[in-house]
């Protein structure tokens, strides 16, 4: 059975693929982006990623190590001295895949795979677009209501008292439609609802007053 | 080995192919150019992706 068995073989032999990803591995470092298909550049990705990483040790021991997996001198020496300094303070992800769309001939999808460290157009964007969308927590999402608050807040006068009626009419609504079993509960019931819907409208003002101390505070 | 007993009529094939069928892919607009591009790929017109130049043009075919 194949289960969990998610390496791509790409078609080849072992030998094949090994000889195949050392070299386009070398064209990678050497080329800093090279065109190739969607598959061939996720597999690259794995093979090539460690390999960046282990040139950050520059000694002896890790380029003989590195040059048995690209056996190419000229890739390996490029590696250790150029690409090394430029990713050194960066923690994986050396690279970037983008798709350009569909071959023509085979229509294999096809994207450009590069170092991420080289593209200088995408370095200088991303450094001034980094910073107002640092947040990704879900916690970050009282920001968003406050504006909506405070809109609200605008339009409350009119609106929250419509809301409360309409509130304590539904309620009562829903309750003519009960079978009527014992009156008195119901007239109690009724009383409550409103006090409810009156509590509630209360409360709003106070949610809301405290979000915008919040707000005050971001 | 087991053997198909008669030859699957013309009909009979047809009526199997009629669910194959080919599907659109999804479309948008590239916020630079206004071409009509793939989602997640480089735009073809201009060379580029959510907003930046990624690639020149010539390379972009």
């Amino acid at each position: 059975m194949r289960h969990n068995k998610k390496f791509n073989h790409l078609g080849r032999t072992s030998s094949h693929r090994k000889a195949m990803l050392a070299n386009m591995a070398s064209s990678l470092i050497e080329s800093k982006r090279i065109s190739t298909t969607l598959a061939k550049a996720k597999a690259l990705r794995t093979y090539v990623e460690p390999l960046i990483t282990k040139a950050k040790d520059d000694t002896t021991h890790s380029r003989r190590v590195v040059f048995s997996h690209l056996q190419n001198k000229n890739a390996v020496s490029e590696l250790f001295r150029d690409v090394a300094v430029k990713v050194a303070d960066r923690p994986g992800g050396y690279t970037r895949i983008l798709r350009t769309g569909n071959r023509l001939g085979d229509n294999a999808e096809m994207c450009i795979i590069e170092l991420v460290d080289y593209n200088e157009a995408m370095l200088t964007s991303t450094e001034e677009a980094a910073k107002p969308k640092r947040r990704r927590s879900r916690r970050g999402g009282k920001k968003e209501e406050a504006p909506a608050a405070e809109a609200a807040k605008q339009a409350k006068p009119v609106a929250e008292k419509e809301s409360a009626t309409a509130e304590a009419e539904e309620v009562k609504a829903v309750e003519d439609v009960q079978p009527v079993e014992e009156t008195e509960e119901k007239a109690e019931a009724e009383v409550k609802s409103e006090a409810s819907a009156e509590a509630e409208a209360e409360e709003k003002p106070a949610d809301e007053a405290s979000e915008e101390d919040k707000k005050k505070e971001e | 080995m087991a053997h198909p007993k008669s030859k699957t009529s013309k009909t009979r094939r047809d009526k199997r192919r009629t669910h194959y069928k080919a599907s659109l892919p999804t479309l948008a607009t590239c916020s630079n150019c206004g071409a009509t591009v793939k989602y997640h790929h480089i735009c073809p017109e201009c060379g580029y992706y959510r907003g930046k130049q990624v690639i020149e043009k010539e390379i972009a075919v």
